[in-house]
């Protein structure tokens, strides 16, 4: 027993007297993400880009001679515990900053405690209402819905087609989609003839789309996650519907052109640049970065999707903050962020202000078609 | 109007035998054993994914099918043997929490196999659809149709012709009396479990083409089954086949002529009114305790 005091005596000992005297103490990284769940296919990459970029930058020598020192929690979709881990993150870890919040649902639901505390957030959620209204302490990186239906109506203005039908299914990100479809339509002049609906695990939309033939809709717009809008593809080639199809960004992924197979030709949607990273052009500035990110996860976990693209916007916004402000004073990082400007990251460029805290336009969304079971940018 | 109408009714009976397919499992093992079997649609998920994943491995589709049935009638033995048999003489409730761990595990080990993304097989005849009339139906819908009419054929013949299908049916009436005349009630159980298995590995492998598959697909593929077992009066094989034709329709029609939003809400709407005035289903025996 004796011993056992010893030791730990002199271990606590070392740990006093080798804390000023090592280098610098490390900048904490809090994070809480769905890595669990039916979101897990969000949080999975985010996590696994986060813990991946961090041994990187530390490998380098880490921000400013300072490590960083990744602190995760799982929230598994839940947000009463994303409010506890943030709690935890904010007063048990102190972490500098934090990134996560997988979901709208578990951002929204941290934002009084990280207002409260006074604690940059960089939020990795799709819902404009994340940063509308401006809230000083919140950031986020993905684009919104809102800019995924302004790219698909303004495609539909150039083409000329004014009365559209949409479907979509009835979850989370399908019925706040279908919200900023109804709202914008008045703005492109677009009329909805048919609002039709699905159950995300329903295996046959061909009532519905049988429905919407019957109307004098010029293009079907569907808005979804998973396999219900394959499915939709599917029906849509079976009953015979030529309309133009636009499905959403929740779809850009190369599981949906292996689902819908050949009826997914000619399908257009807005998708993140990481998807069609390749086919940019050269002079494009944001291409060398999108193929860094894609070959070094590719090398390292399989195929890149578009949500861990953003996890490396974010770790990279705040850590070149953090070289700005010439350390983690939080409100001095914060200011920092808000000045980001011609930041180059996989989403697009981000220009921040203190009235837009994500930075991105309508320009960062591609709209690309599939041709020959694989994504071509319109043009 | 009447064009589309007939596309409601042809949508409605493809996804109706769908889960008719699927409520025939039901049936079978909760005629051997007056268990409702949870995991019934693990064991469409589970066909389906094997199957996909040995077309995968370079497997001809129709030898791929018929090894994905086979490892699903031995997952169905398996678990009758190390779940359902060591719990002998446990009541009915406990058996069916039995089944729904069961469910919860083999959804586990197909999401460690296979992952969280969702994976198609190619249709067995193409993908050009059929008109008929002024509706349209896949080929492969037409497959779905035609194998559950021969399979529902199969179990129905089996139950009504055969020694060992009467045998099964014994055990369900009275498990004692069963056993006092012959019947090994124990090869039976077993029998009910590869059987029913087997019949939702077929399903599986059937409807991939269609509605794709994931490791967590047979979750709601073993509600709508169960509804359809219920409805037509669980324990009738014939019966689940009617409920499952029956909730399809009134699905896609509901879809079709009221609102694609309550779609759901009018099959299962018509599930409780039918268990509120008919207990015991549609065409389920009337059943009299006799003390």
């Amino acid at each position: 027993m004796k011993n056992v005091w010893q030791t730990t005596l002199v271990a606590m000992l070392l740990c006093a007297s080798l804390n000023p005297a090592g280098a610098a103490e490390p900048i904490k990284v809090g994070s809480f993400l769905t890595v669990t769940g039916p979101a897990s296919f969000l949080g999975d990459p985010e996590l696994k880009t986060l813990q991946m970029y961090v041994e990187d930058i530390n490998a380098k020598g880490g921000v400013k001679g300072r490590k960083l020192e990744l602190i995760h929690y799982d929230t598994g979709g839940n947000a009463k515990d994303a409010v506890n881990f943030v709690k935890r993150l904010i007063k048990n870890d102190n972490v500098d900053f934090i990134i996560g919040g997988t979901t709208t649902g578990d951002t929204l639901a941290v934002i009084p405690d990280v207002e409260k505390e006074g604690i940059p957030f960089i939020s990795l959620a799709g819902a404009v209402e994340i940063i509308e209204p401006v809230r000083k302490w919140v950031f986020k990186m993905p684009h919104t819905d809102r800019m995924a239906v302004a790219k698909i109506y303004e495609d539909l203005r150039k083409r000329g087609l004014t009365k559209v039908a949409i479907i979509t299914g009835d979850g989370g990100f399908d019925k706040s989609g279908r919200e900023q479809l109804l709202k914008l339509a008045p703005q492109y002049g677009i009329t909805i003839v048919a609002d039709e609906s699905y159950g995300n695990k329903d295996t046959d939309m061909t009532a519905q789309l049988t429905k919407i033939r019957a109307t004098d809709a010029q293009a079907i717009i569907n808005f979804g996650l998973g396999q219900a809008p394959a499915i939709v593809t599917k029906n849509i080639k079976q009953l015979g519907i030529t309309l133009p199809l636009y499905q959403s960004h929740g779809v850009a992924s190369k599981t949906f052109i292996d689902l819908a197979g050949e009826a997914a030709e000619g399908a257009r949607l807005p998708a993140a640049a990481l998807v069609v990273a390749e086919q940019l052009p050269d002079a494009d500035p944001q291409k060398p970065v999108l193929m860094a990110y894609k070959n070094k996860y590719e090398a390292k976990y399989g195929p890149v999707s578009t949500f861990g693209g953003h996890a490396y916007d974010g770790l990279m916004i705040a850590v070149a903050a953090i070289q700005r402000a010439g350390g983690t004073d939080k409100t001095k990082v914060r200011d920092e962020i808000e000045k980001t400007q011609g930041f180059i990251g996989t989403a697009g460029v981000f220009n921040m202000t203190p009235q837009d805290h994500m930075g991105l336009t309508v320009d960062a969304f591609k709209l690309v078609e599939i041709r020959n079971g694989s994504w071509k940018i319109v043009q | 109007m009447l064009e589309q109408i007939f596309q409601f009714l042809v949508t409605g009976v493809t996804v109706g035998s769908l889960y008719a397919l699927v409520g025939l499992g039901f049936a079978l093992i909760y005629n051997a054993s007056d268990v409702v079997n949870f995991a019934q649609g693990e064991f469409v998920m589970l066909g389906a994914m094997t199957a996909i994943a040995l077309l995968g491995a370079g497997l001809p589709l129709p030898l791929a099918a018929l090894a994905a049935t086979l490892a699903a009638i031995l997952v169905g033995l398996l678990l009758e043997r190390f779940a359902i048999e060591p719990a002998q003489g446990a009541s009915v409730v406990t058996t069916i929490i039995i089944t729904i761990g069961a469910a919860i595990f083999l959804r586990g080990v197909a999401l460690l196999l296979w992952g969280k993304d969702f994976h198609a097989l190619p249709p067995f005849s193409g993908d050009a659809p059929i008109r008929l009339g002024g509706a349209t139906v896949l080929p492969q819908s037409l497959w779905v149709l035609g194998v559950t009419v021969l399979l529902v054929g199969l179990v129905r013949a089996f139950f009504n012709r055969t020694l060992l299908g009467k045998a099964l049916l014994a055990c369900s009436f009275n498990r004692a009396a069963a056993q006092l005349v012959g019947i090994n009630v124990r090869v039976m159980l077993r029998l009910a479990y590869g059987l029913s298995a087997g019949l939702g590995a077929i399903a599986g492998i059937l409807i991939a083409p269609i509605t794709f598959s994931s490791y967590e697909a047979g979750v709601m593929l073993g509600l709508k089954g169960f509804s359809a077992a219920i409805v037509g009066g669980i324990g009738n094989p014939m019966g689940a086949v009617a409920g499952g034709v029956l909730l399809g329709l009134l699905e896609a029609l509901g879809a079709g002529l009221i609102s694609s939003g309550y779609k759901d809400a009018i099959a299962f709407l018509f599930v409780l009114l039918v268990l509120f005035f008919e207990p015991t289903g549609l065409f389920g025996h009337k059943v009299a305790e006799r003390v």
